[in-house]
């Protein structure tokens, strides 16, 4: 099976500073992947080279066997590559209907349309509601979206990336900011949702070793910009070295 | 369906505007001219402004491509009919708005400000000195045309003006907000605000930041000389006060007086600067120092305008009957 994303010798550096060096990772259909390391590892800076924000200093990113240079973040959410943000990412005063639409317009490929009335619109409502049904919003469609609370922006940043249908869906940190109780919930949702939504793959940039071990298929932990393991988790956490680098001493 | 608030508002203000000239001195009827100019360019200006969040200093420049066009179509090449002239305007403005586009709107916030504000600046400078071809600052003639046939020459000016001109007028401002009602309800109009509400995000659901951002720059412009032309038809000059940068700065004025979260915000911007500036002038010599005081109590005490005021005062009135 070929790799939906896939980095060959991929790195970054910002001036004299080397955030990423020599990273070749490929992510199949039906992975979930989580990427950990401790802070200033180069997480975030993997993750928007995965996304077409930055371009790499060396090395190539594919995206289902198409080289994405050059691609920034719109065409790739076209393509079907979706990313929800770490810190809450919204339309302040957008309604939750109107900020899963944007991406609905997007997927259903009708921006251009200058005329017609999007309110009239039944294929974008009904997938609007149908998306906001799996997120638990369904009651909230029409509050503007700087009144929700933490959790459902939180919900509703990842709801807007699900409405592109992508096949490939990365969640940077999708629980931070949110109460420990209420964690395993909102992955649960966040998985069921992915498979009904028909993601084939799902990356997930996490902190928390709980939440890793119970929903990734496979972790790629990163050190000072490099890759120091590529694992399934059963090997993974048999491997004390790489733990301790990457969550520092567990307070346990 | 019941028709939403703004419409039935529209429609009641539609009215009283077509029966104002028949009630109305006729000299307030011709100060309802510049009114529907400056409504028409406010209606696009606001496409970039309130609903793109790009506020430019420098629009009173596609205000002149309007006159200026409508000069040169009517003056040097002896275009007769102002429909004619005006679908000139528009469409020449929008397509000089795409290269002056391509530069402003790779910047947002005060660069974004600056940058329209040099364009305004160095298009007027060019009519202030080419003396040659824009008439410098006597500016140039624009003859009298028709509208639908009928001969301005023919008749009265102020006849005219305030009689079929004035409709005419009304009759393309209600074409001209009922097209930006479309747009600014379209999926277009949506992924414009997603992206003046955070950009990032935006580009992530797929919307094209830089290409919206330019096609709102460039429709603001069509609509923008659609109000130049009515301006440049009416005192029969292309002025290079038009398009002095204090004039961008009076578009701005009238935005923010009106309320521009508000789509008819900039109409009852329009509509009141009009009258506050003329009743302001005849009563006072001091009246650009009154304009200035009320710039700042607006922006202090009513942020939202006199649109976004109407609406509090609405919602009061129901929240007052609905306790009682």
């Amino acid at each position: 099976m070929s790799a939906l994303l896939q980095t060959r010798g991929v790195g970054k550096a910002y001036g004299p500073f080397r955030a990423l060096t020599d990273v070749s990772l490929s992510i199949e259909a039906g992975e979930r992947l989580a990427i950990v390391g401790p802070n200033g590892a180069g997480k975030t800076t993997l993750v928007n080279l995965l996304t077409g924000l930055l371009a790499p200093s060396e090395g190539e990113v594919y995206f289902k066997n198409e080289n994405i240079r050059g691609h920034g973040p719109v065409v790739l959410a076209e393509r079907g590559l979706a990313r929800a943000f770490q810190l809450v990412h919204i339309f302040p005063a957008l309604t939750v209907a109107e900020t899963i639409a944007a991406a609905v317009i997007t997927r259903q490929k009708k921006r251009w349309r200058l005329f017609s009335n999007l309110a009239a619109d039944r294929d974008v409502a009904g997938r609007v509601a149908e998306v906001a049904r799996i997120f638990g919003l369904e009651r909230r469609l029409d509050t503007v979206s700087r009144l929700l609370s933490q959790g459902e922006k939180k919900l509703l940043d990842v709801a807007s990336a699900f409405a592109l249908d992508p096949e490939v869906i990365l969640l940077d940190e999708p629980t931070s900011g949110i109460s420990t109780a209420e964690k395993h919930g909102i992955m649960k949702t966040l998985i069921a949702a992915a498979e009904r939504a028909g993601v084939k793959a799902l990356i997930l940039v996490e902190h928390d070793m709980d939440l890793v071990a119970a929903y990734s298929t496979r972790i790629v932990a990163i050190s000072e910009g490099k890759v120091l393991a590529d694992l399934p988790p059963k090997l993974f956490f048999e491997n004390p070295a790489v733990i301790e680098i990457v969550v520092g001493k567990r307070r346990h | 369906m019941k028709p939403p608030p703004q419409i039935v508002a529209a429609l009641f203000g539609v009215a009283a505007l077509a029966v104002f000239p028949l009630l109305a001195p006729t000299y307030y009827a011709g100060l309802m001219i510049p009114f529907f100019a400056y409504a028409i360019a406010l209606l696009g200006f606001n496409l970039l402004f309130g609903y793109g969040g790009l506020l430019s200093f420098g629009h009173a420049m596609f205000i002149g491509f309007g006159a200026y066009g409508t000069a040169v179509m009517a003056g040097v090449f002896g275009v007769k009919s102002f429909e004619l002239a005006l679908a000139a305007v528009v469409l020449g403005s929008a397509l000089a708005a795409i290269p002056i586009g391509l530069l402003c709107v790779r910047y947002t916030g005060i660069f974004f400000g600056m940058l329209t504000l040099a364009f305004g600046m160095l298009f007027h400078s060019f009519l202030f000195k080419f003396y040659y071809v824009t008439g410098g600052d006597s500016g140039m003639r624009i003859p009298r045309m028709n509208i639908l046939g009928l001969e301005f020459a023919q008749y009265n000016k102020i006849t005219f003006l305030t009689g079929p001109f004035y409709y005419y007028c009304l009759a393309l401002l209600v074409i001209a907000a009922f097209a930006m009602w479309r747009i600014v309800h379209s999926p277009f109009g949506l992924h414009l605000r997603a992206l003046r509400e955070n950009s990032r995000k935006a580009e992530y659901l797929g919307v094209h930041v830089r290409r919206f951002r330019l096609a709102a720059f460039v429709i603001s412009a069509a609509f923008g000389a659609a109000g130049g032309a009515i301006l440049g038809f009416r005192i029969g000059l292309a002025d290079p006060e038009l398009v002095y940068w204090t004039q961008s700065g009076q578009l701005v004025f009238m935005t923010v007086l009106g309320g521009f979260h508000h789509f008819l915000g900039p109409v009852i911007g329009a509509l009141a600067f009009t009258f506050l500036q003329d009743q302001l002038q005849s009563l006072t010599q001091y009246w650009r120092f009154v304009l200035g005081a009320i710039l700042a109590l607006l922006v202090i005490g009513f942020p939202a305008g006199i649109a976004g005021w109407a609406d509090l005062a609405n919602w009061r009135l129901k929240s007052r009957k609905a306790a009682a």
